[in-house]
């Protein structure tokens, strides 16, 4: 694959989706096993916020390259309600959706970069990326 | 200005193509350089004024290639530096000779900025070449220092030596976990009796590999924590919680081999009993 | 979506994840174990995840469920096979599995359930 990708994510098999795709572009960009699964694990994360908070949205899977090192970014929109609290929304343990509310913490501290921009009744978009060691 | 900008670069074009037998037979003493080498490069950089875009990707692939092929040789990336700058010096003589007008002078600033920006690319080159390098065997450093050895059946252990940053734990760590599925052994032991300190980020690393193994339904005990490491943890206000810590890799040893039911009794001939049971 | 087999084993239910779990398969599964351990009075149950590539909060949550649910229905729950990968994983996302036993095969898993019962009569 080369390039981007854009997939939409209306339902839970979307996610599955997701994840697949993630893996391969994770593989193909030569991530180690345990980063990969730790980029696998945040996309899925990601991916159930924008469809259970959001009511669906999609993701756009990018190859970034910085020197030598290559990397792994993905950029979830979705136009739901928007977080109106950020800071409270990236504290463990803070829920509306009846989880265990480790999704948005929880997948910051498995990526590199994380970047949040949400605004109340216009949607969230979350950007994430993950380097090659 | 730029008129005459232009017509002062056309002029040292003009001469560069003119002198072009004599500026590379010069350049090839100052750099002291095989001149077929130069001869290349010279013809590419004419190539690509020729076409006056300031496409210069030709010219910058026969530099990288001149420059790794010095540093193999052993030249220090100044000296491949100022093998280049040499053309400056060549092309000058020309200048210099140069009877029409003062053209050729105003062109030789802008031909001289241009060569030392090639100049400067073969440092970079060599940079990079040397970082590879560097980043190659820093790869290799972590696979040396990252033994697993198996203590018993069913206990392995991790004898860790010298500073332990992040990467580094991390690796041991990931092959450690490894070798729990592989060997089949719910007990681990991670001795840090060579480690000179802990930081925050190292601690932190060791509890979450514990924790790790935990979830995938093996026991670590850490050994080894000397006095003063035991002392910049509680400082540090790391909470090592119901993870077990001991002095000595013996006691550790003797821990795991309490857990997995393994009967030791002391003396002169020390025999090792194993019950088939576990407690 | 996909439902995961569950196998019975004497008094011990064995459910082995081979795929790629949904969502909706998740909450299936917590279901159809309940029921399960109802009907054939289970006293024990094993996960096996040696298949699972990744394990989210959502699956972690499963598996905790799982373990308290069954618990209350009197069968003990022990998870095994989890990769290091994934358990690396788990413990950077902040998910303990607090209270869920684990071992690290199948075997293993089989032999604490037998400890555990041995343990307690």
């Amino acid at each position: 694959m080369s390039g981007e990708r854009e997939v939409v994510i209306a339902g839970s098999a979307d996610v599955v989706g997701v994840r697949q795709l993630v893996r391969s572009v994770a593989v193909e960009i030569g991530l180690s096993l345990v980063d990969q699964t730790k980029i696998v694990t945040a996309a899925s994360e990601l991916a159930r916020n924008a469809l259970v908070y959001g009511g669906g949205g999609d993701v756009r899977i990018e190859i970034v390259t910085n020197g030598p090192r290559r990397g792994l970014k993905l950029i979830f929109t979705d136009e739901g309600p928007g977080i109106p609290d950020i800071e409270q929304a990236l504290t463990d343990g803070w829920t509306t959706g009846g989880g265990m509310g480790l999704g948005l913490g929880g997948s910051r501290r498995l990526v590199d970069e994380f970047d949040l921009v949400s605004e109340p009744g216009k949607g969230t978009t979350v950007t994430v990326t993950k380097w090659s060691r | 200005m730029s008129v005459h900008a232009d017509v002062a670069r056309r002029r040292i074009e003009e001469l560069l193509r003119t002198h072009e037998e004599r500026i590379v037979r010069r350049w090839a003493e100052i750099a002291s350089a095989p001149s077929e080498e130069l001869k290349e490069l010279y013809r590419a950089l004419l190539a690509a004024l020729e076409e006056g875009k300031n496409d210069l990707a030709d010219v910058r692939g026969l530099l990288a290639e001149l420059s790794r092929s010095r540093a193999r040789a052993g030249f220090a990336p100044s000296d491949t530096a100022r093998a280049v700058f040499g053309l400056k010096e060549a092309v000058y003589e020309i200048v210099e000779a140069d009877t029409e007008g003062v053209e050729a002078a105003r062109g030789f600033v802008w031909f001289s900025r241009l060569i030392d920006d090639l100049g400067l690319f073969t440092f970079e080159t060599y940079a990079e070449a040397r970082e590879r390098i560097i980043l190659d065997q820093a790869e290799q450093l972590l696979e040396l220092s990252t033994p697993v050895v198996k203590l018993w059946e069913g206990i392995v252990a991790v004898p860790l030596v010298g500073t332990l940053d992040s990467a580094r734990t991390q690796v041991v760590m990931e092959k450690l976990l490894q070798t729990l599925v592989e060997t089949g052994a719910e007990h681990a032991v991670i001795d840090i009796t060579g480690v000179p300190a802990v930081d925050t980020q190292v601690a932190q690393h060791l509890l979450k590999t514990v924790v790790a193994a935990r979830l995938m339904g093996a026991e670590c005990v850490i050994s080894g924590i000397r006095p003063q490491i035991a002392h910049t943890i509680v400082t540090l206000g790391i909470e090592f919680g119901d993870i077990v810590t001991k002095a000595s890799l013996a006691d550790a040893l003797a821990h795991a081999f309490k857990r997995a039911g393994i009967e030791v009794s002391g003396g002169g001939n020390a025999r090792v009993v194993i019950r088939a049971e576990r407690v | 979506m996909q439902r995961v087999p569950i196998l019975k084993l004497g008094d011990v239910l064995i459910v082995s994840i081979q795929i790629d779990l949904e969502d909706q398969s998740v909450l299936a599964l917590q279901e159809d174990l309940a029921d399960a351990v109802v009907q054939h009075g289970a006293k024990g149950v094993i996960i096996d995840i040696t298949a699972v590539e990744i394990v989210d909060s959502f699956i972690g949550r499963m598996l905790a469920t799982i373990a308290s649910m069954c618990g209350m229905l009197d069968a003990q729950t022990v998870v095994v096979g989890m990769r290091p990968a994934v358990a690396i994983t788990l413990v950077e996302l902040g998910l303990s599995l607090g209270g869920v036993r684990t071992a690290l095969n199948l075997e293993k898993g089989v032999a604490l359930l037998d400890h555990i019962r041995s343990a307690t009569p």
